[in-house]
Parts: C-alpha cells; sequence; structure tokens
C-alpha cells in the first residue's frame, strides 16, 4: 500500500510539473512548417512529410530502418518462433477470403507507396499493410513455404538497410555529401529507397508477429 | 579523407556490416574485421584533420541545421570515437576465441541455479530445446551483427549534432545493448536484460518527452542553434530535467543503478566489457552535450552540485558494494557505478569559473581510462571463467599459476582503476583533484580519496586471492593466447593513456564547449562578474574579451555557422538563421588556425605540467 | 484548430504519459509494463502532434510527423523484443514477474499480486 503510494504521488507531481511545462509552451510556436515547405520543390516530393522523413531528415530514417532490422535480430536471437498450424482445406470461406483480400492488401501496400511522394502515405504506412497481408497469409498457413526460404528472409530483412546505406553512400560520391540527393532526380532516388524500406518494414512487421526465428517445421 | 566522407564511412560502414552480418551469418566475423579496420583508418584520418582544422561539420542531405541534421566531429566527439574503436577492436578480437570455447549454458548462472533450471528447461520444449541445440553457432551467429549494431549506435552517437537523432542513436544503442545482455542465456541474463529492457525504454520515453517540449520552445533540435535559442523558461526547465533524468538512469546514476550490476555481470564477457566501458557511457556523453552546450545558459549552481553529489553517492555505494560480492563479474559491475560517478563529478567542477577546463579534460580523461581498464578486467574475467569455470573470488586461489598473463593485466588495469602513477586513471583523477583545489571545493577532494582507498580495497581483494601460493585445486582448462593478450594489451592502453594525457588534452580541447573553454581562460580569478555562470551574456563575447588564447580552432566559430569546408552554396544553405553576432565572429574564426593550435599546444604543456607538478 | 483549445491535447497527452509511468511503476507483469510503455509512448507522441497543429499556417508542422513516425516505428521494434524477451522469462524461471532487487533483498515489491483489476 505504501509503495503504491509513493507511485502515485510521484506521478501526481510529475503529472504537475509536465502540465505546467506544456501550457507555458508558445500558443503559436514557430515551427519549421515555412522552412520545410519552402525547400519543397528541392526535396523531390510534394508530401511534406515524405519530404522531412526521406530528404531534410533522411538520416534519422536510415538509423530507424536500423532500428527495425536489429530488432528483428534481437527477436530471432531470443526465440524460435511459433508457427501458426494452420489448413485451410477445410475452412473455404476463409480461404477464399483471403484469395482476394491478400492480392488487395499487397496492391493498396504499392499504392501507399506510390501516394506518399504527394499526399499522407508512404513506406511506413505500406509496409505496416504489407505486415499485416503478411500476417493474415501466416494465419491461414499460406506462408509456409516463405517461412522455409531462411536465406531469403534474410536477405529481404536486411534490404532496406543496406539500400539505404549504398543510397547514402552513391550520394556522398556524387555530390558530396550524405543522403543529398542529386538535384532534380531527388524523387526517383526517394522512391528507391522507399521501395526497399518497404519490402523490409512489411517483412519485419509479419516476421515479428512470429516472435523468433523461423526455424525447422515442427 | 575529409570529414563528410570518413564520418559517413564511420556510420555507413558497421550499420552495412551489421546488415550484411545479419543476411549471411557464416561471415559476422570477417565483416567485423574488416570494418574495424576500415573505421580506425578513417578515425585516424578524422583525428587528423580536426587536430589540424578544427570543428568540422557536415550537413547530412545538404540541407543544415533548422531543417535537416548536421554532423559534427569535435575533440569531445572523436575522443570518445577513439575510445569506441580501442574497445571494439579488442572486444573483435578477443570474442570469436570466447565464444567458440564457452560451454553453451553461461557459467556465471552455473552455481547456484543451473541444477534447478535443467528440469524446466526440458519441460519447455520449442525454445529451450533450440537454445540448447544451437549452442555455439547460435550464438556467434546472432553476436556479430549485433556487436556491429552497437558500433553503429556508438559511432553515431559521438558524430550526431541533432537531439532527435541522438534519440534515435540511443534506441538503437539501448536494443543492441539489452539484446546482447540476453544472449548470455541462462536466467540470471535474462531477467537483467528484462530489467535493463524496461530501464532503458522508459528512459527513452523520457528524452523523447524533452525532446518534444525543446521542439515545441526553440522549433529546433539543433544541438549547436539551442546554445542561442534557449532561454530559461518551465518548459526548457522540465524538458532538461525530463532529458536528464532519462539519460542517468541509462547512465546509471546512483539511486537508478540498480539494473547495471546484474547486467554487466551477467552478459558474455566481452558484452560486459562493451557494456561497461561504452554503453553507459553514450547517455553520459548526451548530457554533457546538454549540460555544457545546448542548455549552458539554464544550468545553475545548485543543479552542477546536485549531479555531482550523485556522483559522489555513486562513488561511494558503488564501492563498498564492490567489496562484498562473492563474484568477480558483480564486483567489477559495482565498480562500473563507481567509477562513473567520477565522471559526474565533472558537472560541479567544469561549470566553475576556475580551472574548469583542467576538470572537463580530467573528467574525460577518467572516462577513457575507466573504458580501458575496465575492458581488461573484464575480458581478464572472461579468461578466468573459461579456465575455472566459475568466477568466485574466495575460490580463486592460485589462479595466477594457471593464468599469469591475464593476472598481469587485471593488476596493471587496477592500477588505473585505484588511480595510481602513472596510470591514465590517475591522470584524470590528479587533473580532478587539482580543479576541486583551485575551486576551493575540498568535499569533492575528501570522496576521491574514498573512493580510491575503497578500490584499492576490492582490487586487492581479488589480488591477494589470486597471488596466493596455495595451488588452485581445480586442473584450468588452457585459455587461447589470444585472449590473454587482448586483455593485457588493453591494460596496458589503460597505464599508456596516461603516457599520452598531453595529446588527449589537446585534442580535448578542440572544439570545447565555450562553457568550460572560455572561463578557463581568464587568467587570474580577480573577476567577480564571470564567477557566476552568466545566461544572459552570449558565452561568445565573453570568450571574445578574455584572452586571445581563446581562439580555438572551432571554438571560436559561432555554433550555427558551417565550417569552411562544408560551405559549398546549397539551397539549404540560404535557410540557416544568421547568429545574432555572426558577423563580429566570423572575421574571429578565419584567424589563422596554426597561431590557435600554437597557443593550444602551450595552453596543453603548462596546464598538464602544472598538473602533474603541483 | 489553433483557436479550439490545443491546451486539452497537450494535457491530455500528459495525462496518457504519466498514466504510463504510473503503471510502469506499480505493475510488475511484463505484458502491462509492455502496454504502460506503449501508453506513454502514445502521450509522446499526441504532444508532438499538438505541437504541429498549433503552428501557424494552413498546413501543419511536417517536422513533428515525421518524427511520430520514426518514434512510432521505434515503439513497434520495441514491443516486439520486450514481448519476445518476456516470453524466454517463464521458461528459464517458471515466474511471470521480476525477481527482487539485488540491492534490497526484503523489499516486498511483489506484495500485492494482482490488486489493480
Amino acid at each position: 500500500m505504501t509503495r503504491r503510494a509513493c507511485i502515485g504521488l510521484l506521478s501526481l507531481g510529475l503529472a504537475a510539473g509536465l502540465s505546467w511545462a506544456v501550457m507555458r509552451l508558445p500558443d503559436a510556436p514557430a515551427g519549421l512548417t515555412a522552412a520545410a515547405l519552402a525547400q519543397l520543390p528541392e526535396s523531390g516530393v510534394t508530401n511534406p512529410v515524405t519530404a522531412v522523413l526521406l530528404n531534410y531528415r533522411g538520416y534519422d530514417t536510415l538509423l530507424e530502418v536500423g532500428v527495425l532490422l536489429l530488432a528483428m535480430t534481437g527477436v530471432w536471437s531470443l526465440r524460435r518462433g511459433e508457427w501458426p498450424a494452420g489448413d485451410l482445406r477445410d475452412r473455404p470461406l476463409l480461404m477464399s477470403l483471403l484469395r482476394v483480400l491478400l492480392p488487395m492488401l499487397v496492391l493498396a501496400a504499392g499504392y501507399l507507396l506510390w501516394i506518399g511522394a504527394f499526399a499522407p502515405g508512404g513506406a511506413f504506412q505500406g509496409g505496416a499493410l504489407l505486415g499485416g497481408a503478411l500476417v493474415l497469409a501466416l494465419l491461414g498457413g499460406l506462408a509456409r513455404r516463405l517461412l522455409r526460404q531462411e536465406p531469403l528472409l534474410r536477405a529481404g530483412l536486411a534490404l532496406g538497410v543496406l539500400a539505404f546505406a549504398a543510397a547514402g553512400a552513391l550520394a556522398l560520391g556524387l555530390t558530396g555529401r550524405l543522403l543529398q540527393y542529386p538535384r532534380g532526380h531527388g524523387g526517383a532516388w526517394i522512391m528507391g529507397i522507399e521501395l526497399a524500406t518497404l519490402i523490409s518494414v512489411g517483412l519485419t512487421l509479419g516476421l515479428l508477429y512470429l516472435g523468433g526465428r523461423p526455424e525447422k517445421d515442427p | 579523407m575529409t570529414f563528410p566522407r570518413t564520418g559517413a564511412l564511420l556510420i555507413l560502414m558497421p550499420l552495412a556490416a551489421a546488415a550484411l552480418a545479419f543476411a549471411w551469418p557464416g561471415h559476422g566475423r570477417a565483416l567485423a574485421r574488416i570494418s574495424a579496420a576500415a573505421m580506425t583508418a578513417a578515425l585516424a584520418a578524422l583525428t587528423r584533420e580536426i587536430m589540424a582544422h578544427g570543428v568540422q561539420m557536415h550537413r547530412v542531405g545538404g540541407w543544415g541545421a533548422p531543417l535537416g541534421i548536421e554532423l559534427r566531429a569535435d575533440g569531445l566527439g572523436v575522443f570518445m570515437l577513439i575510445i569506441a574503436a580501442l574497445i571494439g577492436v579488442a572486444v573483435t578480437l578477443y570474442s570469436p576465441s570466447y565464444f567458440a570455447s564457452r560451454q553453451p549454458e553461461s557459467a556465471p548462472a552455473k552455481h547456484n541455479d543451473s541444477r534447478q533450471n535443467t528440469p524446466s528447461r526440458q519441460a519447455a520444449p520449442p525454445t529451450a530445446k533450440s537454445r540448447d541445440e544451437d549452442g555455439q553457432p547460435h550464438r556467434t551467429r546472432y553476436f556479430w551483427p549485433l556487436f556491429l549494431f552497437l558500433w553503429t549506435a556508438l559511432n553515431a552517437l559521438f558524430l550526431s549534432a541533432d537531439i532527435f537523432n541522438l534519440y534515435v542513436a540511443l534506441e538503437l544503442l539501448g536494443f543492441g545493448a539489452v539484446t546482447l545482455v540476453a544472449l548470455a542465456g541462462g536466467h540470471e541474463a535474462l531477467t537483467a536484460a528484462m530489467r535493463y529492457l524496461w530501464v532503458s525504454l522508459a528512459a527513452s520515453l523520457f528524452y523523447l518527452l524533452g525532446v518534444a517540449l525543446v521542439y515545441g520552445r526553440c522549433a529546433t533540435v539543433d544541438l549547436p542553434s539551442l546554445a542561442s535559442k534557449a532561454q530559461p523558461g518551465p518548459a526548457l526547465w522540465v524538458a532538461l530535467a525530463l532529458m536528464t533524468g532519462g539519460l542517468a538512469a541509462k547512465a546509471a546514476l546512483f539511486p537508478m543503478h540498480f539494473w547495471l550490476p546484474p547486467a554487466h555481470a551477467n552478459a558474455p564477457a566481452p558484452v560486459s566489457a562493451l557494456l561497461s566501458a561504452l554503453v553507459v557511457k553514450g547517455p553520459v556523453y548526451i548530457l554533457l552535450r546538454l549540460w555544457f552546450e545546448a542548455f549552458h545558459g539554464l544550468i545553475t549552481p545548485a543543479a552542477t552540485h546536485a549531479l555531482g553529489a550523485l556522483g559522489a553517492a555513486a562513488i561511494l555505494w558503488g564501492s563498498v558494494r564492490a567489496l562484498v560480492q562473492p563474484r568477480l563479474k558483480l564486483l567489477v559491475a559495482y565498480s562500473t557505478v563507481a567509477q562513473l560517478g567520477y565522471v559526474f563529478l565533472l558537472f560541479p567542477l567544469a561549470a566553475s569559473p576556475e580551472s574548469g577546463l583542467a576538470a572537463w579534460s580530467g573528467g574525460l580523461m577518467f572516462l577513457g581510462a575507466h573504458a580501458c581498464a575496465k575492458t581488461a578486467i573484464f575480458l581478464t574475467a572472461g579468461n578466468i571463467l573459461h579456465a575455472a569455470g566459475h568466477d568466485r573470488i574466495r575460490d580463486l586461489d592460485g589462479i595466477t599459476h594457471a593464468l599469469p598473463i591475464s593476472a598481469f593485466a587485471f593488476g596493471l588495469a587496477g592500477l588505473s582503476l585505484v588511480g595510481l602513477p602513472p596510470s591514465s586513471g590517475f591522470a584524470g583523477k590528479w587533473m580532478l583533484l587539482s580543479a576541486s583545489l583551485a575551486q576551493g571545493q575540498w568535499w569533492w577532494i575528501a570522496v576521491i580519496l574514498a573512493g580510491s582507498l575503497l578500490a584499492a580495497a576490492y582490487v586487492l581483494r581479488v589480488l591477494t586471492h589470486a597471488f596466493t601460493r596455495v595451488p588452485n585445486p581445480l586442473t584450468p582448462k588452457p585459455v587461447p593466447p589470444v585472449m590473454e593478450w587482448t586483455a593485457l594489451a588493453l591494460a596496458v592502453a589503460a597505464v599508456g593513456l596516461g603516457f599520452a594525457a598531453h595529446g588527449a588534452a589537446e585534442l580535448l580541447q578542440v572544439g570545447a564547449p565555450n562553457a568550460v573553454a572560455s572561463r578557463d581562460n581568464n587568467g587570474p580569478p580577480a573577476k567577480p562578474a564571470s564567477a557566476q555562470p552568466q545566461p544572459q551574456t552570449p558565452p561568445e563575447i565573453r570568450r571574445l574579451d578574455s584572452c586571445p588564447e581563446s581562439t580555438l580552432p572551432g571554438a571560436a566559430r559561432p555554433p550555427h555557422e558551417p565550417s569552411p569546408p562544408d560551405r559549398t552554396a546549397h539551397p539549404g544553405a540560404a535557410q540557416r538563421t544568421p547568429g545574432p553576432k555572426g558577423g563580429h565572429e566570423l572575421s574571429e574564426a578565419g584567424v589563422q588556425p596554426r597561431r590557435a593550435a600554437i597557443c593550444l599546444a602551450r595552453q596543453a604543456r603548462r596546464r598538464s605540467a602544472g598538473g602533474w607538478s603541483a | 484548430m489553433p483557436d479550439a483549445g490545443p491546451e486539452i491535447y497537450l494535457l491530455a497527452g500528459v495525462a496518457l504519459f504519466v498514466t504510463g509511468v504510473d503503471s510502469l511503476l506499480a505493475q510488475s507483469h511484463p505484458l502491462r509494463r509492455i502496454m504502460a510503455l506503449n501508453v506513454m509512448g502514445s502521450g509522446v507522441f499526441l504532444v508532438f502532434i499538438t505541437l504541429a497543429a498549433r503552428t501557424p499556417g494552413a498546413v501543419p508542422d511536417p517536422v513533428p510527423h515525421a518524427m511520430v513516425l520514426t518514434g512510432i516505428v521505434v515503439s513497434v521494434c520495441a514491443t516486439g523484443l520486450a514481448l519476445a524477451l518476456a516470453d524466454r522469462l517463464p521458461p528459464a524461471t517458471g515466474k511471470t514477474r521480476l525477481e527482487h532487487r539485488p540491492d534490497t533483498p526484503n523489499s516486498p515489491p511483489d506484495r500485492r499480486k494482482e490488486e489493480g483489476e
């Protein structure tokens, strides 16, 4: 009881301090909207969030893709995954639903990737959808053949980091700065990086669902 | 190679190697070796460059500060990178033999829980079975990518000049560290890893909330430009408190150190070395950046003394706990808690008007000394575990006969931990001591001396057992020579860094924060005006009128200006807001680097001469 | 949007963050702690998003949006890692809660097992 009370008091104090701080923040903070919009034509995309994510602050995203792969490595080092024991032969309705749903999800992921250059969307949003599709396929027992291809999975998971790092190095060689894309080609570079990222994000999210490395089918 | 290339290489090389080591599991060791060699070469070039031309900035993507991210290489950052590389290379050399020779289940857990553990492990089929089946290959297969990710995180951390980017680097560091602890397997290691993960994740979120408040207030997350934008006020006070709390928890500062000993003691030996030597130093490094650079205007002497007091408590508590530990690795882990305390003494001492730079260099020298010494000791502990199968201190009698080189390495590293001359631990402690003396803060002297005595006691406690003439009842397993020699090399480095104190001090002055460098040059401490930190006065102005020697290369450059090599025109450049005193400083920044360098060297020589003889 | 009282959202963010901190400290089951961390994270993200919405002009500030996106990805990774690690604990220790801290051998942190629901 005393412990709980102490924690409660601590939390109340924290809440008071934080509320005081956020109430004293400027009402209309300067932000970087103007700067971000002013450079938008240079960035190669017209969606400002994508411009920040893959151009202005693309280096953050490079490390972030690294965090994804690191988490995957960590999870694989910790556990062997549990394969969902699905067999769809006796569930024709679910099977036919998945037949329609999975291609649509993959298509939608691709659409989100493409639209990210102009409107809300992008590699991570598309990747989340792709990951969802993979989870569905795993649950339905449709991805067993994929799971047995461990080298392929490893390559796909590492693809995002490798492509992003290679793009960074290549840009450095061409323009003298890390991740500075050649003028006028920003859109194409961003799309290329995003495509690789999309595949890795989708695979990572889907395989995180397994909770471990997809070793030997029990 | 110039900074854009060396800096990019230091980040991209280990990152790509980590991804390749994951994709291509058999080749981790080769990838680690190649990237270690490449990074060492790049780091040598980078060190030469900043010694010659001062602080280097690199605008990633070409955008520049408020909108984009900048990388920065200055004395402090490169010093940390060098330490990271030293330890990284040692671990690269040591680990293959360590992992090849260890039993699948880690020995630390063996003496008290393996027996109860075995049945439950068999009872839980998939996970436990795979662990046993995999045994060694499993562990090395995942060690290399994780280790390379950790190295990436450290390099990214020490090069970043952006507080949000530092958050991402911190997460990379934390995930890598936790997973490496868990790699040891046993239940103690897993429990420790779990606790470490809670602390690490919660601390990161505190830091991130602080970043949000900073962005809301200052509309930038660029570390150098925050120095001029951060005005005292509730939002920033709370932000700084949040970030400091989070980072202190990650750095295991005294009341929040509880997670460290089990995590560091139960990890595989090379991992323990990485954690103690480097991982806990990352958050300390960010704290230094925040307190002495970005938010220096907000800091009051009371705050620095509070942090110093926690450091002092850590020294005493950690040392006392180390004295009573039954296991060598636990002893060493508690010693890490204590030794980190010394680095926190830097906050009250370096923030003082007098001999701040001595305290700054001393504290950081101590940090480097500790990194080398602790790595040597953890690797030695790994050798002992390998040879004897346990690390119970009272059963180590006569282990010297089996492991003479390791015992010698332990002794040398212990010398540095205690702080005996001529080790680098001594050099660092001496500079801290002389700074406390000069500032009349005698209480820190008492703490440093007490800590040294306690350190001597716990180091001797191990050595007396190790050096007894009683033959050890166990027949020790032979230890691969590379494991012994790597430990010895690090121990020699821990002592040898003391002889290189000169060069290190010179390096550390490159771009030392104004808060430290300026007031140190004040000469006679008669100026009462400069005795108090003055948030209102921009640091540049104080520095300019203080002393001609203050034209440190790089430090004289206003923090928000890019360095000359990076000044090629780019759309991003127009975006930068010229600082309030930009023009004024630019003329000063152009002062011949050579003159400044000579000034610097003279200063360093005078200081270290004074430090050694006074 | 800026005049619709965005303080409410900032305070909601703070409330979420503090709720998360509170249950992280009070709860000991790994699953609850993982949820607590996610609640904390949501609080931080809400603060970021509100800051973005408060900037003058029709378009919200894209920079905090990108930061939140990064934060979300990191927190998904953290959750995955924490779940895998938490799952390794029961087979090794037979327990789903953490043991006492070594420093305080007799402190009773797990005294009340299932008090809050």
